[in-house]
């Protein structure tokens, strides 16, 4: 991988991160932890793979992204923003009466937001329409989606998953976003969704495991999922939760919680 | 007199759509000859999605092929669709005003003999309370016709509820459905039915027995139950002075329901509700248990003579 383009995704990565602390600590609250981890992929794909015009956000040709953790908007905000579907100066505004960036991510107000999301299961279920009207009209988009390992536990994720399969959509990938903790505990506790690899294998998808901060892999298995026909792809993306922050990685605290003007403050120094 | 059932009537436009119209997309759960969507499949097999056993995810698809330029009809029955799917039509078709179509069949009671688990008596009130959601009850097969060709050319989520019985045609092929204009069958001035669905050929007849009571009533078909017409309503009670509700359906949250919120707020009146007084249905023949739950035209004469005793 080239190192110039690593640098640019790390340092976009790294604005990206910024964000996330700003707005959940502005909001006073939102989900900062699953926004972090989730970031190094969101990163590649808007800001390396994606085709999408932020002037034009419903071009019927462009790939399409799906966030079917849908808490996880402060990160996919930051990217739109930084992408130029909005002004950066919005971002602020996150979960403000009257603003139109709402706690989840809502396609009718938020440009560049291809689905609404926020109930876990059904973003996965879009994804699977979407690739099969894009089928139907012969486009060459794509679709990329993002799960989270707590998700894994909706029903709806293995229906979805059968029918991805069932179908043939090689143009869908979904990436999950393994971070091994939901707002109860770690995922192994709560409601363990091992194996996931084995899983997705098992209703038919080709699976990919990799580290999710690195964007050699990210990329690398974005490539491989575009080469591979027949069959959707699933990147297993082993990620750390509250990634970039000292004091919230791997730590359930920072699902659900915003930081503190001092925290914020901290946090931002790291990611500088 | 001629009958068909609404979900015949809703493959046949189905049929007849797709070839009009290339973005319409038919998705079933494994129901397909069932909810006659097999019709629509048989003649265009590329633009038919069978999601299997599988609601939550057959109403998410359809979510989005919507938000991909698609006119998804989703089927299956009406229990599954609006029960099992509840939260994926709330939060993946409504809330982002998706264009997607809930044709749901094997509504009420009538499914008959599969008994209380298949027979839904709670879907439009389900529907109902969902913001950007219409509701529509077509009453015959020539009034689903209508409905479906209407719905294909409205831009946004409708729940279309169908039956699995054959119902008496009331409607010739000249009538225009106007969306959210409800259709006065026969004039009176005594009481007024509002009906929807095969409740409104059981009002035509009840209204028969009425007059030969000397007692005139008059039949509204209110297909649409939301948004309701209220004018109508109003118009008509004004004249009459009492309402009969009449749906194969729940009379908590349904159309009963629909038609006293109106009432209480623009035109207060005697009304009373006949559908299914807050109980589950059974297995049996459609007509046994029409009988057995108060869905008769004797039972609609007692609550009409019943309103019109109310009046002060």
């Amino acid at each position: 991988m080239e190192q110039a383009l690593q640098q640019r995704l790390e340092q976009t990565a790294r604005q990206l991160r910024r964000h996330i602390i700003s707005m959940t600590h502005g909001a006073s609250s939102g989900h900062p932890g699953g926004s972090l981890s989730a970031t190094d992929i969101v990163t590649a794909l808007f800001f390396h793979e994606m085709r999408v015009d932020p002037q034009n956000p419903r071009w019927p040709s462009r790939d399409r992204f799906i966030l079917s953790k849908g808490h996880a908007a402060p990160v996919l905000y930051a990217a739109l923003a930084e992408k130029g579907f909005f002004p950066v100066e919005e971002l602020p505004n996150l979960r403000r009466t009257g603003h139109f960036l709402q706690g989840h991510p809502d396609m009718k107000k938020v440009p560049g937001v291809d689905m609404s999301t926020g109930s876990l299961g059904q973003g996965i279920s879009a994804a699977v329409g979407m690739a099969l009207a894009l089928e139907l009209d012969k486009s060459d988009a794509r679709v990329w989606a993002v799960l989270g390992d707590g998700e894994l536990q909706e029903g709806q994720v293995w229906e979805a998953a059968m029918a991805a399969a069932h179908y043939k959509l090689d143009r869908l990938t979904a990436f999950v976003d393994l971070n091994k903790l939901q707002i109860d505990g770690p995922v192994e506790k709560v409601m363990s969704c091992l194996p996931v690899k084995e899983k997705f294998e098992a209703f038919g998808w080709n699976v990919l495991e990799i580290d999710g901060h690195s964007f050699e892999q990210i990329i690398d298995a974005i490539e491989q999922a575009k080469a591979t026909k027949g069959r959707p792809t699933c990147i297993v993306a082993h990620t750390v939760k509250g990634k970039g922050v000292s004091f919230m990685e791997n730590q359930v605290g920072w699902h659900g919680s915003a930081p503190n003007a001092e925290q914020a403050q901290q946090a931002l120094k790291e990611l500088q | 007199m001629t009958k068909i059932a609404t979900r015949d009537a809703y493959g046949r436009a189905l049929a007849q759509l797709g070839g009009e119209n290339q973005d319409i997309v038919v998705l079933d759960a494994d129901l397909a000859k069932s909810t006659k969507t097999i019709d629509f499949a048989k003649v265009y097999p590329e633009r038919f999605f069978d999601m299997g056993i599988a609601e939550q995810n057959l109403i998410g698809v359809s979510a989005g092929l919507a938000a991909a330029g698609k006119i998804p009809f989703a089927s299956t029955f009406a229990m599954f669709a609006t029960g099992r799917a509840f939260e994926q039509i709330r939060n993946s078709v409504a809330y982002p005003k998706l264009n997607v179509k809930i044709a749901a069949t094997h509504a009420g009671i009538s499914v008959g003999e599969d008994g209380a688990s298949h027979q839904t008596v709670e879907d439009i009130a389900l529907m109902r309370a969902i913001p950007n959601m219409t509701v529509v009850v077509p009453a015959d097969g020539i009034e689903t016709e209508a409905v479906i060709r209407w719905a294909a050319s409205y831009s946004g989520p409708v729940y279309i509820r169908l039956g699995r019985l054959a119902v008496p045609v009331l409607y010739d092929e000249n009538y225009r459905f106007e969306w959210g204009k409800a259709v006065t069958l026969c004039s009176g001035k005594d009481v007024t039915f509002i009906a929807a669905g095969l409740m409104v050929a059981m009002a035509m007849e009840a209204a028969e027995l009425l007059s030969a009571e000397g007692i005139e009533a008059e039949v509204l078909n209110i297909h649409t139950i939301k948004p309701i017409d209220a004018e109508a309503i109003c118009a008509s009670v004004q004249r009459t002075g009492a309402v009969v509700t009449a749906e194969e359906h729940s009379i908590i949250g349904g159309l009963g329901s629909a038609v006293a919120e109106v009432l209480a707020e623009h035109y207060p009146a005697p009304l009373e509700r006949v559908g299914l007084k807050d109980t589950f249905g059974e297995s049996g023949k459609p007509n046994e248990l029409f009988e057995k739950y108060g869905l008769t035209k004797e039972a609609l004469v007692a609550a009409a003579k019943k309103a019109v005793g109310r009046k002060k």
